[in-house]
């Protein structure tokens, strides 16, 4: 599609770069995947304004600045981007395993569109699957987790979101107007340079992760002082909850990584626009440089994706363990550690680019330094699960799914840490087994475990248990089928990215792994119909004290969904599982006896507008329409001043209304209270449903 | 009023002494490594190790006379991490120049 | 798992007697400045750019060839000289004296400009001269060092208009103090970028 007819060199003043041969309605696949988007959009659109919710969905959700629907919408996004980012791989798989030889076949996939393929499949994954299923699982359950009404800066999460949101949308608009960027993931110079990429594609990659990345950026800021100013009395650092502090150390390595990223990206961009000499062949350029800087963001960045999917299996390690998690104190110093260490290995991703022996084994050795304390982690959980009353609920399917895959895939990094094995094994099938192996096995079981587990406390009723099960089975099935050939296939010198081979032996394991994308696909098909029989079925799911799962966290000690003043009266904190705390000395499921007015903000339309128009911004520089960046960047700057003079951006929630709320909430309880003595009298002595796990003793 | 401005958030405040005397320091701290490096004539090894003690004197300066940092703990988290950032601002910047000068050498580069 | 708690003392609720105000102030001091370690980060990355392709001239003008000392010695007083009067202007504020801190804060707007103008001329010079940013790998690092420094600085000024605006409106109110509070914070940090940026470009460059 890289059609080089269709470049503008001398771009129109008002349209820029854009024609209509722009628009690939050549192409059938592309034609189809984009009449469906249009009618799917036309269709939700039209629902929404036939059952007249437009109102609500703006008043409620769009300009919400609440933590929690923010945190929804991120999971939502993040799993519309997920089909996205999933079609590529099958389209790389199928791809794989046609094209064996000019004589049995060469698939179906030109280069320049399979190219555009595994490097739209690697952006969409991390940037707009990994990092918001990670930004919205944060957003949900940290403030909750440390007695907090919201976060720092309301405004600034909303605008964190939505400048996510733009940047999803102009990877997914360059399907559909132009092209995606042909160069890998990373879009390494000079391959990205204008001389060599000289449409749209590497463009939209620039403005996508530009934008997003600010979003990304701000919503560290955000969630540092939340995390660090804004815990309920008596939370001392030493008693935050661990997802709390996996995303703290998280959250530092955004704010320490991410500009690094865009300065990169704006060095390549001031390259593609103005013809500076940063990483261009001539005039002194140096594309090392690139490489070296973006891995310096780089390397961090998987940590940011890894660290809070750890804190996530410590707490379903030690709620579904029904212990205390064991040792505490190693596991946050462990994670200290990585945080920091994370810092000093980035070179390990181009031992091969030709630094000598001593940068090699600095390098190589403090990578495999990281694997000491991510080994302490691993040794907390098992020791968690030890003696401990262990139940299998689909969390726990999820972390022992973790565990062994993870296992494999840090082992496998031990190898690649090694530079003089790195040589025969860069850029090889072994490398993308490698990194699946531990995003996969690692942060995605992660992300999954959390989803369930906090699931009814985003909604108020659990997901549905026997599909969640079989969804993790089918995923680990599938993983391990997908991405062992491929590290047979690395052993045997396939190298990644590869559109076409000649080498027949390859084409049994390439058809496993296309086997295992497959089983991977009816997983992710099992966890969407997980999700639509379980909003079906909720009445049967409710869970109506807030607590479903026995949790020992604060984020459990209000009713399920969470009133969006999250806590009635501030807690006091006193231990580390504060909650489980308050259940031991009968604290918990206690009305106060007094309420209080609760300060709280107000929502706003500045997020979502001021995002909009960064979007606006973001296409018509990708077009080289000048006149429509100024006028959009003039627009964003006068939104945020306009919102930044405009007083009354909070109120107050009178103490009428949260008892209201708090009624409700006691109420359901007393319910469950009942409902479960009646259980208990029924079945004696058969284990009640997860859902009423209430003690008698409380209410 | 004005009192609880002042404790909000451990903002420390100065004084018209504090900040004079930070502009002189300023000047002096600017004043030596222009000189040398005007004048001329010293060891080049020198010069540089001039520059470099003036210009991290320097911030020491700005911070201490015109940031107001201090040990106190209201600004523990502003100073824990300044000292953060400082050691990654290191590792970026020396760990970047120590790896490129390795591969620019080997792969005939930057020249 | 019970033993290894301590029994809470009576009247505790797991709740907090009274509900405290919070400093949202401080929450706003802080987040500015973990900003501006960010910023730092930013910074470092153009350093490190720079250090790296600080010999890539392409057999071009070097900087021995154009630099200027006594003008960048100018252009560092008047930096200097700003981060002085911020520091009255915000004694003006701290006094609640409205006249004190808009003199202070318009000398320091004036003095920021200046530095702007000079920093555009030495751009326009150098790139009559022949060398622009696409002169060579070093001529754009250069560029973009010393140009997102005074995109800073630009901003900043541009921040202190509505800020004045702010003042006017409503007073010296907590509010416009915190803000205030920010620029200062980004004020002095540009300060010591510039610090940075003539010890390492302009007076090493010329060594």
């Amino acid at each position: 599609m890289a059609n080089n007819a269709t470049i503008v060199t001398d771009p129109d003043p008002i349209f820029g770069k854009l024609t209509w041969d722009s628009i690939p309605y050549h192409d059938p696949i592309i034609l189809t995947t984009f009449l469906v988007v249009v009618m799917v959009g036309v269709g939700v659109l039209g629902a929404v304004v036939y059952y007249g919710k437009l109102k609500y969905l703006w008043e409620e959700w769009l300009t919400s600045v609440d933590h929690k629907k923010i945190g929804i919408m991120y999971i939502i996004a993040a799993f519309i981007m997920l089909i996205r980012g999933f079609s590529d791989a099958l389209l790389m798989r199928s791809q794989q395993a046609l094209a064996v030889s000019e004589s049995s076949g060469v698939g179906y996939l030109p280069p320049e569109h399979y190219d555009q393929i595994f490097t739209a499949h690697g952006v969409i994954m991390i940037f707009f699957v990994a990092m918001p299923l990670i930004v919205g699982l944060m957003n949900l359950v940290v403030p909750l987790q440390i007695g907090a009404r919201d976060v720092a800066f309301p405004f600034l999460n909303s605008l964190s979101f939505w400048l996510f949101v733009v940047g999803a949308m102009l990877v997914n608009a360059s399907l559909f107007v132009g092209e995606f960027a042909a160069t890998g993931w990373l879009a390494y110079p000079p391959l990205s340079g204008l001389e060599y990429s000289p449409w749209v594609g590497v463009d939209y990659w620039l403005w996508a992760l530009q934008i997003s990345g600010i979003g990304t950026l701000l919503s560290g800021v955000n969630f540092f002082v939340t995390i660090i100013r804004m815990r309920a009395p008596g939370m001392s650092l030493m008693k935050m909850p661990v997802f709390t502090w996996t995303s703290l150390c998280a959250n530092v390595l955004i704010i320490l990584a991410f500009p690094i990223l865009t300065v990169t990206i704006t060095l390549l961009t001031l390259d593609r626009y103005l013809g500076t000499h940063f990483f261009t062949n001539d005039l002194g350029g140096n594309q090392m440089m690139y490489v070296n800087l973006i891995w310096a963001w780089g390397h961090p960045e998987v940590y940011i994706l890894i660290l809070p999917a750890f804190g996530i299996f410590s707490e379903v390690t030690a709620t579904f363990s029904r212990k205390r998690l064991f040792g505490y104190t190693s596991l946050v110093w462990a994670t200290a550690c990585i945080m920091f260490l994370s810092f000093i290995v980035w070179l390990h991703h181009f031992f091969t680019m030709g630094a000598g022996a001593s940068v090699n084994a600095f390098f190589g050795i403090a990578t495999m330094v990281i694997s000491i304390p991510t080994g302490v982690k691993i040794f907390n959980w098992l020791f968690t699960m030890y003696k401990g009353k262990v139940t299998f609920d689909s969390p726990m399917w999820w972390t022992l799914a973790f565990l062994i895959t993870f296992t494999i895939g840090g082992v496998t990094g031990v190898m690649l840490a090694i530079p003089a094995a790195n040589f025969v094994l860069h850029n090889s099938l072994f490398l993308v087994a490698h990194f699946h192996n531990v995003i996969i096995g690692g942060a995605l079981f992660g992300y999954f475990a959390g989803l369930t587990y906090w699931f009814p406390k985003a909604t108020g009723f659990t997901l549905n248990e026997t599909l969640g099960k079989w969804a993790c089975g089918l995923w680990t099935v599938g993983f391990f089928m997908a991405f062992m050939p491929l590290y047979v296939l690395g052993f045997m010198g396939m190298t990644r990215r590869l559109n076409y081979y000649d080498n027949p032996v390859w084409n049994t394991w390439l058809l496993i792994a296309g086997l295992g994308a497959l089983i991977v696909l009816v997983a992710i098909c099992v966890q969407f119909y997980q999700i639509f029989a379980s909003i079906r079925d909720r009445k049967n799911n409710q869970d109506l004290t807030g607590d479903p799962w026995g949790g020992r966290t604060l984020e459990w000690a209000m009713s399920s969904p969470p009133p969006f003043y999250n806590f009635a009266r501030t807690p006091e904190v006193r231990d580390r599982d504060q909650f489980h705390y308050m259940k031991e000395h009968g604290l918990a499921f206690k009305r106060p006896a007094s309420y209080s007015r609760i300060h709280m903000p107000k929502n706003t339309w500045a997020g979502i507008v001021i995002a909009g128009f960064s979007g606006v911004m973001g296409f018509a520089m990708v077009w080289h329409i000048w006149w429509l960046a100024i006028v959009s960047t003039v627009a964003m700057l006068a939104c945020f001043i306009v919102y930044n003079f405009s007083g009354n951006k909070d109120y107050y929630v009178e103490v009428d209304e949260i008892e209201v709320m708090e009624s409700e909430h006691f109420e359901r309880i007393a319910v469950a209270h009942s409902a479960q003595t009646s259980h208990q009298q029924g079945l004696s002595g058969s284990q009640g449903k997860a859902s009423i796990t209430l003690p008698l003793s409380q209410v | 009023m004005a009192r609880s401005v002042q404790t909000h958030g451990g903002a420390a405040h100065g004084s018209v002494k504090e900040y004079v005397w930070g502009l002189f320091w300023s000047v002096v701290l600017t004043a030596i490594p222009f000189a040398v490096v005007m004048i001329g004539g010293f060891d080049g090894r020198l010069t540089l190790a001039i520059i470099l003690l003036c210009a991290v004197a320097q911030i020491f300066v700005q911070l201490v006379f015109f940031l107001h940092m201090n040990t106190s703990s209201e600004q523990a988290w502003n100073t824990v991490s300044a000292v953060f950032i400082v050691l990654i601002v290191a590792i970026v910047v020396l760990g970047s120049i120590w790896i490129m000068n390795h591969l620019n050498h080997n792969m005939l580069m930057g020249h | 798992m019970a033993t290894q708690m301590i029994a809470p003392e009576p009247g505790y609720t797991g709740f907090v007697a009274e509900e405290h105000h919070h400093d949202y102030a401080g929450d706003t001091l802080l987040g500015f400045w973990i900003y501006i370690m960010s910023d730092c980060i930013l910074f470092a990355t153009l350093f490190a750019t720079y250090a790296v392709l600080g010999n890539s001239f392409a057999g071009g003008l070097t900087p021995k060839d154009l630099f200027d000392l006594n003008f960048v010695a100018v252009e560092t007083g008047l930096l200097l000289l700003s981060s002085f009067t911020f520091g009255m202007a915000m004694l003006g504020a701290q006094h609640k004296n409205m006249t004190q801190l808009l003199l202070w804060l318009g000398f320091t707007f004036s003095l920021g400009g200046g530095f702007l103008a000079m920093e555009l001329y030495e751009f326009y010079h150098f790139s009559h001269e022949g060398a622009g940013p696409t002169t060579s790998a070093y001529w754009s690092a250069f560029y973009a060092l010393v140009g997102t420094h005074g995109l800073h600085v630009f901003a900043g000024m541009f921040w202190m208009v509505f800020l004045v605006i702010h003042l006017l409106k409503d007073g010296i109110t907590e509010a416009n103090f915190t803000r205030l509070s920010c620029l200062s914070l980004f004020w002095h940090f540009l300060d010591i970028i510039w610090i940075c940026v003539f010890s390492m470009v302009y007076l090493m460059g010329v060594m």
